[in-house]
């Protein structure tokens, strides 16, 4: 076997494994997808996605409420009710606290630093039951406001967005703080006028990843919504998967695609960022 | 008077944290140190505090289940975490080469990190491993009968891990970066002194990567060891309890018996496991991880 048989088979075997591996990525999505357009006889009967009688049975299904309190539609508004005020503080809290330690010095910043550092490694699972205690004693549980999930991101309780900007901030030229200065604005100032405006990319990235992860969560509602009314798109896809599992596998699909679509559409317009985003921050996953 | 004003404006900047240092003291620390305090008591939600004292702890390890549930969860992450990182490296380590469509290939692996955490991927892949799933239709195929994988002990933390390890995209992404930085002069010196691929990897790649795989290593193990959502929704801990992570026993003690006390106690035995392995990552450091010149 000469060098070039050699190198071609070595090219042939990498393209081969990943798109073997991009397969294996991809194609519970596609069969999933699918598999929303089949009937319930069908669906487990071959693994290819497409079928030859497309039923819209499973999201007619999809449209059934439970007690004539929560359907996929209201579940889906109540996630939105939280997440995006969620985000929207998360990345003000964030970008502030980031600033602070960017760019300044005070007493006790480097231990004050060691501790913001220290939370990105606290299990938020040792958090759960002190933290229901309190928000119990706040009387936040089941709060229509869904206070429980937004009021902390107030308080850059997400110090993975902290750190992620502190290390774009860093990158930042001071000199540009520096000439602010001198034309009279004040460090307020500079961090609207001058300072977010540059950060920009960064903190489109932490409000996409904020905006998934908070979309996504599971934990906190589980824990803090208790009436059906209120209850977001994760607990309503438990709860038709705990009504229907056996039978009707079309319809638990169907809700299940309809509820991470808008994830999905978000992800796709925007993956530059958050693939760049993991690279730059060194963010969890 | 003059130097206090200069104090002020000397930490003018501490203003700027004080939202997250509140927060801290009041929605982290707080509980924090009270979830300590909750560990040494008999603390119902509803009707307080009646006993003080180590009765919690002596429980835990006198409890075959509950003992038996930290076993799982150490399998379940020992198993999960060398298995996520040793193939996200390895496809890095592919896309590292000058590939056609790499953008593509990221894209498709990163999918499932993104959405990987979500309750309708957990009905996924209840679907996939189901008797009648997915991937028993799949094995049909070649004639091979698949397992039960979501009634056989062994089998169904396997099938929890993997849903972990298939959503492998960041840490993936981070490795690359990572790969990307390594200089390319060094591999063609190696090169010429005639060393394989094999040798310039443990030699020149290991080494110069290892901050990032020490990151991955610890990001990885403290969210292995906090895993619920999996085992919570797919398995319901069965079958036999095989699947029944810590996380869980810690969930139903707080929130369907309201037993804070008995729920702080072990959730406090998770965090000191959890610290400990954080600790030995951090200490044995200095013996693996190489951090350049400036250290």
């Amino acid at each position: 076997m000469n060098y070039r048989t050699a190198k071609n088979i070595a090219t042939f075997l990498k393209y081969f494994i990943l798109i073997a591996v991009g397969f294996v990525m991809v194609y519970p999505l596609i069969w999933m997808a699918g598999a929303t357009l089949k009937s319930n006889a069908e669906i487990f009967a071959n693994i290819s996605p497409f079928t030859a009688k497309p039923t819209f049975d499973g999201f007619i299904a999809a449209m059934n409420d439970y007690g004539g309190k929560i359907n996929i539609w209201s579940s889906m508004l109540n996630t939105y009710k939280y997440v995006l005020p969620k985000v929207a503080f998360t990345v003000a809290s964030c970008t502030l606290t980031a600033y602070g330690f960017g760019r300044f010095d005070f007493i006790g910043k480097k231990a004050l630093f060691a501790v913001l550092m220290s939370t990105l490694f606290l299990p938020q699972v040792v958090m759960n039951v002190p933290q229901f205690i309190l928000y119990n004693n706040f009387r936040w549980i089941d709060s229509p406001a869904y206070l429980p999930l937004i009021v902390p991101a107030l308080f850059a309780s997400d110090t993975y967005f902290v750190f992620m900007l502190i290390q774009f901030l860093r990158t930042i030229p001071r000199e540009l703080d520096e000439a602010a200065k001198i034309d009279g604005c004040t460090s307020l100032q500079i961090l609207t006028k001058i300072i977010a405006p540059v950060l920009k990319p960064a903190i489109v990235s932490c409000a996409l990843f904020q905006f998934m992860w908070t979309s996504n969560d599971f934990m906190g509602p589980l824990l803090y919504v208790n009436t059906p009314e209120r209850y977001p798109a994760t607990i309503f896809v438990r709860l038709s998967m705990d009504a229907d599992v056996g039978f009707a596998w079309n319809r638990i699909l169907a809700v299940s695609l309809i509820s991470i679509l808008p994830s999905l559409i978000v992800f796709f317009m925007a993956q530059r960022q958050f693939i760049d985003g993991i690279a730059a921050g060194s963010i969890k996953g | 008077m003059a130097s206090f004003k200069l104090f002020l404006k000397r930490n003018s900047g501490f203003a700027f944290i004080v939202p997250w240092l509140a927060g801290f003291l009041v929605f982290r620390m707080y509980p924090f140190i009270s979830s300590l305090f909750y560990s040494f008591t008999d603390f119902n939600l509803f009707s307080g505090i009646t006993k003080f004292g180590l009765m919690n702890y002596e429980e835990i390890f006198s409890d075959t289940r509950i003992m038996r549930a930290f076993k799982v969860t150490f399998q379940y992450a020992f198993m999960t975490v060398p298995l996520k990182l040793v193939f996200s490296l390895f496809i890095a380590y592919i896309l590292n080469y000058k590939i056609k469509g790499v953008n593509i290939f990221r894209t498709a692996y990163y999918v499932p990190s993104i959405l990987g955490g979500s309750v309708a991927i957990a009905v996924l892949w209840s679907a996939l491993f189901r008797n009648e799933g997915l991937i028993n239709s799949f094995l049909g195929i070649f004639g091979v009968k698949g397992p039960s994988w979501l009634s056989s002990p062994n089998l169904a933390l396997l099938v929890i891990s993997l849903l972990r390890v298939w959503q492998f995209g960041s840490v993936m992404v981070l490795f690359l970066a990572a790969l990307k930085n390594v200089p390319v002069d060094l591999y063609e010196a190696a090169t010429i002194d005639g060393a394989t691929k094999a040798r310039q990897f443990r030699a020149i790649t290991l080494p110069l990567i290892t901050p990032v795989v020490f990151y991955n290593l610890v990001t990885q193990l403290v969210q292995a060891f906090q895993e619920f959502n999996g085992p919570f929704i797919i398995t319901r801990g069965g079958p036999r309890n095989a699947t029944t992570l810590i996380s869980l026993l810690i969930y139903n003690r707080a929130f369907k018996s309201y037993d804070m006390g008995m729920a702080s106690a072990m959730a406090w035995i998770l965090f000191v496991v959890v610290m400990t392995m954080s600790l030995i990552a951090f200490v044995s450091q200095s013996k693996w991880v190489y951090y350049g010149d400036e250290k």
